[in-house]
């Protein structure tokens, strides 16, 4: 039985968007009715058991819902203390949590009517799972990439090609994500009537940061009913990475309400903080306005907004989704940075003791359970959401681990 | 706050439209920007300043280089300004501070107003601040004075052109088409239309920019409309490195086109 995406999230926005002073509709006139015609069409199937019907049957029968948790036994011993759980979000359709969302926002776009879907992407994830979405459900597909992340990530680009999507290099700015993003809101915006945008992440203006949650908060779901079942109790700490914030939004979210889980959320420390070459949005940015809303943002001292980094293309952005910042201000979610070599050491590791090639996003969540680990007792339990798998990165991890 | 509003009405009573062009403060340079500005203040009835972001999402590949151009060449809300303060010494024609909001919440929102109204800005178009989220500025703004410039679309509803009418000030910016700033892809037949729809609805002046790139386009709108935004086709030619005199004939012939 597959665990329902239905129950009522504990952490909302109120009705104009906004988790405290985070989130918002920060966009140009054109994209308002758009986002208010997308809004009232998410509340309808929000509430409707016959759409989370047709959800459910693809995530089980397409995706491979339900994903296992599995107990990394080999990895707990080699840290001593705690033991460590991976969520097997890798194991999924298209290697990572992405098809979760982008099969919901495709079946709403379909019932909208819109026979072109958009979506932009950075490491290529959410663009492979887009377009995948797009061939199932007979939709024209476009992704937006940075040419810098199509020179890093050649497979996922030529996987799109495969499955009929068009990808459309982008060389504005610092050719990256956030230079993606931008170029597809101005796409929507020149093609409203007939496109819908596929978000991949927690971010962007109302009501996307609340909609991709409510598709990827099936991770958490079942990753609560999993560990009862198998440990009879709650986790202690919940680690999951956090680039845009759509894997640690979904498996946060069903553990926001038990006060004694520790929920961690790892940001790309890159270089190290102090280098100025990083992802870490919340452990180093300020609140701003970025991509239609307000969160944190990495910006210089008057407000332009800077080019991110980390060896991840997944985490290679300068904002945050606005769910995040106010966990973050609020304090029951704490953020802290992984840097490049941290990530790769943990990557290894769970090569070597687990027979598993984890995505560098999730690396860096998995080093910050490395830090953990050896600080609890042996009964404690720690859950990493293993967000993605690694086989998209062999060409980067080759060359970094040629340079160790 | 009247500035904006009176050139308007001056050129409605002797039955001309309004020339308002738009460049990108910074670019090519501070010292070219700044000539730019003259002329453009000089042959415009009302200037737009547009200040320049890094990542300008209603905007098409001209404005996206000559913004990027500009925040390499330093040029920051102070600089900002100082170059209108110098626009001021030498003209009084009402200047609309164009920018998306991200440098403005840096800078502080109060700040902004006081230092916007002291160097000598009439009004204020913040690209991605519609009606929800103008509450981050408007009332600083509207204490300090400046006009409150609303955008409206083809897909604007009417109740929002409603809500536009006792939110606004100084004038409607209306965009000709759905997409983005830049002169591909042309301008919808039914313009006329539209605009003359929209005089009828909105309290204030209507201006209609976004592909306005000839003066051909002009003498087929200015019957419609209040004023005419042209800012992408201003930028091509500073970007081809056009020299004074050519800018000069080039501004001339739109302004007559225009009026």
């Amino acid at each position: 039985m597959l665990c329902t995406t239905r129950s009522a999230p504990t952490v909302r926005p109120d009705s104009k968007g906004y988790y405290g002073e985070f989130g918002g509709r920060f966009v140009p006139e054109i994209l308002i009715t758009p986002l208010l015609e997308l809004e009232e069409a998410f509340l309808g199937i929000s509430d409707s058991p016959e759409f989370m019907k047709e959800l459910d049957l693809l995530l089980e029968t397409y995706a491979g819902r339900e994903t296992p948790l599995f107990y990394a036994a080999r990895f707990s011993e080699k840290f001593g203390g705690g033991k460590l759980y991976l969520k097997r979000e890798d194991l999924l359709h298209t290697g990572a949590h992405k098809i979760n969302n982008t099969l919901g926002q495709g079946l709403l776009a379909r019932r909208m009517g819109k026979r072109k879907i958009i979506a932009e992407t950075g490491a290529g994830q959410h663009g492979v799972a887009t377009a995948a979405a797009a061939a199932l459900m007979g939709l024209e597909c476009k992704v937006f990439m940075g040419e810098e992340d199509i020179r890093r990530q050649a497979p996922n680009v030529f996987r799109m090609k495969l499955m009929g999507a068009e990808v459309i290099p982008v060389s504005a700015g610092t050719a990256t994500l956030k230079d993606a993003m931008s170029e597809a809101m101005r796409h929507w915006a020149t093609h409203i009537s007939d496109t819908f945008y596929v978000i991949g992440s927690v971010a962007g203006p109302h009501p996307y940061p609340l909609m991709v949650k409510r598709f990827q908060a099936v991770i958490g779901h079942e990753t609560r009913r999993q560990i009862l079942i198998a440990e009879g109790r709650l986790p202690d700490k919940v680690i999951a990475c956090v680039g845009g914030g759509s894997n640690s939004a979904g498996i946060f979210h069903a553990f926001l309400g038990d006060s004694g889980v520790d929920l961690i959320g790892v940001e790309a420390g890159g270089l190290g903080i102090d280098s100025g070459k990083h992802g870490a949005t919340l452990c180093a940015g300020e609140p701003g306005v970025f991509h239609g809303s307000r969160s944190y943002v990495l910006q210089d001292e008057h407000g332009q907004i800077k080019e991110a980094h980390s060896i991840s293309a997944g985490l290679d952005y300068p904002g945050v989704g606005p769910e995040h910042a106010f966990l973050a201000a609020t304090g029951r979610v704490n953020y802290v940075p992984v840097n490049d070599d941290e990530a790769l050491e943990a990557f290894s590791i769970l090569c070597k003791t687990e027979g598993i090639i984890p995505a560098l996003e999730s690396s860096h969540a998995l080093a910050q359970a490395m830090k953990e680990l050896p600080r609890m007792a042996p009964e404690d339990i720690c859950i990493v959401n293993l967000s993605g798998r690694g086989d998209k990165d062999m060409p980067i991890i080759e060359k970094a681990l040629a340079g160790i | 706050m009247e500035q904006i509003a009176n050139a308007f009405k001056r050129l409605k009573e002797d039955g001309k439209a309004a020339f308002v062009p738009f460049s990108v403060a910074g670019f090519p340079s501070r010292e070219r920007s700044l000539e730019v500005f003259l002329k453009l203040a000089e042959f415009g009835d009302v200037l737009e300043f547009g200040f320049p972001f890094s990542d300008p999402i209603a905007d098409g590949p001209v404005i996206q280089l000559a913004a990027g151009e500009a925040i390499r060449n330093g040029l920051t809300m102070d600089v900002a300004f100082e170059m209108i303060s110098e626009i001021r010494d030498h003209s009084d024609t009402p200047i609309v501070f164009f920018s998306y909001f991200n440098p403005i919440h840096k800078y502080g929102a109060e700040r902004f107003a006081e230092r916007a109204h002291e160097s000598g800005v009439n009004g204020v178009l913040v690209v991605d601040l519609p009606l929800e989220e103008s509450s981050w500025l408007k009332p600083a703004t509207d204490a300090a004075g400046l006009a409150w410039i609303n955008l409206a679309t083809p897909t604007t509803p009417g109740p929002r052109i409603e809500r536009m009418n006792s939110d606004g000030s100084g004038f409607l910016y209306y965009v000709s088409r759905t997409g983005v700033t830049g002169a591909d892809g042309g301008l919808p037949p039914d313009l006329a239309l539209k605009c003359e729809r929209l005089r009828q609805v909105s309290r204030f002046p209507v201006a209609v920019g976004f592909g306005i790139s000839t003066p051909a386009d002009a003498r087929a709108l200015k019957e419609h409309v209040d004023g005419i935004v042209v800012g992408s086709a201003i930028l091509s030619l500073i970007q081809k490195g056009c020299s004074s005199d050519e800018l000069d004939q080039w501004l001339d012939n739109m302004a007559e086109a225009v009026h």
